[in-house]
């Protein structure tokens, strides 16, 4: 068997979770990977470990990884694979259930085990609940959670690439612009910790109070709905349910109640600090460790003492 | 323009989801159910633009059991101006789902179909992007903010790490994320006034479509618990068991 990951990137860079998803069709059996747009991605996953062909579509009409050609280009590739993947991101998301209806498959999202070739184990209800389910499509099309599998070594393969030919192009979408959040910390879903704020950060303001400490423990910065729904954060920094899905080393979160939604979105963290105000904050009952108090005084602390 | 907006029937929000004891799914029985939340920002996006002028009509549609008329009263309240009901089981699959819709598309003939990005309870995330795709047309997903002028729809999308705008001909689907507005809550004038709004009631095999499940459900569990771990005094503390008990700094 073979199956064909969407390997998505940014940036001239492979995302984290891309290479996770290699991880999750190795078990399959080969693998190939389709990069769309940038050449020298295409030249660094020809050294991913575990990937014997890269196909490169190189035309302009992928170049920013729309829906509508790509799924058109994956439709057309379809034939010689059993299963397609893709990291459960946002281009995954947006592609692969395209792809899927058009190929009459029902897409299997946010895969989190691979129990055999048909069978899979996925959250649902916000990960309040893991739902084994058994698909009959006779090709699979699915997402995998990067934070449940390892990460592809990025180096130590040499696959050969291949230049795809275009698929008609739909010709219904245009790419205008992209607006990234300029960063020099570590990329949320993939950083080995992550300080995370809420509500409690209450300004956008105090809300850099979290800075230093990120810095100091290289961090990524996260945020709760209610820091992000306050306007004290962007959109992007948003863990949860709905936002990004976290497993760091450890997760340090200041001023978050723990909504089961934002826990949706952190509880395989492998350490997680809670500091919050409130005793009865439902983030203490998955911390590991809490401490009761104001952050205001204690994240200046924790930053001096990791001097 | 018309604009269709499916709504989805889902345990409500502040609700914790249950696992049967027998393990085949989550306990739906006796359980407040409500209109799924991404489903009313696509709702009050399709009256927004309705009071801009933009639109002509907004038609609600919901896929499931009968009681999903609820959910449709509750749009038509909003402000949506009629409801289609297609019978079928309880929480179809998004393929099944995006055909139906396919054939609510003959019917109406929309501009535009504007759904929730991802439903609560299955979390799947599919059912704009499949819809899009069987009917051919472009995507706007993640909706941060759209604009329809000059016969196309600016979408600026939420991803990774920012935003993105696409522009796409009309007609296209476009799927609301969380932040594309704030829903209104409906006044009980409009509660009463949309009892009186028309309902039509379809059987999902009428339409033609092939409703059988692709995946079957082996089983359904809890996650693994996470216990809670200790309170600590001190910030001097704290650092102390992450550097020697946990060894992460």
């Amino acid at each position: 068997m073979t199956a064909l990951v969407l390997l998505d990137h940014e940036e001239g860079r492979i995302r984290k979770s891309a290479l996770s998803a290699v991880t999750a069709a190795s078990q399959f059996g080969d693998v190939h990977v389709l990069v769309a747009g940038d050449a020298t991605v295409a030249q660094a996953a020809s050294a991913i470990s575990g990937v014997s062909k890269v196909l490169h579509a190189a035309d302009a009409q992928y170049a920013h990884e729309l829906a509508e050609p790509l799924a058109a280009l994956i439709v057309s590739l379809a034939g010689g694979y059993d299963q397609i993947v893709a990291a459960a991101g946002a281009v995954g998301k947006n592609v692969l259930p395209r792809a899927a209806a058009l190929l009459d498959v029902q897409p299997i999202p946010e895969v989190v085990r691979i129990v055999d070739a048909e069978t899979f184990v996925r959250p649902i209800y916000a990960g309040n609940a893991l739902a084994t389910v058994k698909s009959s499509d006779a090709k699979k099309v699915l997402t995998v959670r990067g934070s449940a599998f390892d990460a592809a070594p990025a180096e130590g393969g040499s696959a050969p690439v291949e230049t795809v030919a275009p698929a008609a192009n739909p010709n219904v979408s245009e790419f205008v612009a992209v607006h990234l959040s300029e960063s020099e910390r570590p990329e949320l879903e993939s950083a080995r910790v992550v300080v995370s704020g809420g509500r409690g950060l209450q300004s956008e303001e105090k809300f850099h109070i979290l800075e230093p400490l990120a810095d100091k423990l290289g961090a990524a910065i996260g945020a709760s709905r209610a820091a992000v729904d306050s306007g004290f954060v962007p959109n992007e920094f948003q863990v949860g349910q709905t936002g990004k899905i976290v497993a760091p080393e450890l997760y340090l979160a200041f001023g978050i109640s723990g909504a089961i939604q934002h826990l949706a979105g952190m509880k395989d963290s492998r350490v997680i600090v809670a500091v919050n105000k409130d005793p009865e904050a439902p983030i203490f009952q998955v911390a590991d460790y809490g401490i009761e108090g104001d952050l205001f005084e204690i994240v200046p602390a924790l930053t001096a003492a990791l001097a | 323009m018309k604009i269709v907006v499916p709504v989805k029937r889902v345990v409500d929000y502040n609700i914790k989801p249950r696992v049967k004891a027998d393990g085949s799914g989550v306990e739906t029985t006796g359980v407040k159910m409500s209109m799924n939340p991404f489903d009313e920002i696509a709702v009050e996006e399709a009256v927004r633009l309705k009071e801009k002028g933009v639109a002509s009509e907004v038609v609600v549609v919901s896929i499931g059991v009968q009681q999903a008329q609820d959910t449709l009263r509750t749009a038509m309240a909003m402000g949506a101006d009629r409801a289609i009901l297609v019978l079928s089981e309880e929480s179809p699959e998004p393929l099944a789902v995006a055909k139906v819709l396919k054939a609510i598309h003959e019917k109406e003939q929309p501009g535009l179909f504007i759904l929730g990005k991802q439903a609560i309870d299955d979390d799947m995330n599919a059912t704009g992007q499949m819809l899009a795709g069987l009917l051919g047309w472009g995507q706007g997903t993640f909706a941060g903010k759209i604009e329809v002028a000059d016969g196309r729809v600016l979408v600026t999308r939420e991803i990774d790490g920012g935003t993105e705008e696409v522009s796409l001909a009309l007609p296209a689907v476009v799927t609301a994320d969380l932040r594309l507005n704030e829903p209104r809550y409906a006044s009980l004038p409009n509660i009463m006034k949309a009892r009186k709004k028309p309902m039509e009631t379809l059987n999902a095999e009428d339409l033609g479509v092939d409703m059988a499940r692709r995946l079957t459900v082996v089983s359904v569990a809890e996650p693994e618990q996470r216990k809670a771990g200790v309170k600590v005094g001190s910030v001097a503390e704290l650092v102390e068991k992450l550097r020697n008990e946990a060894k992460v700094i």
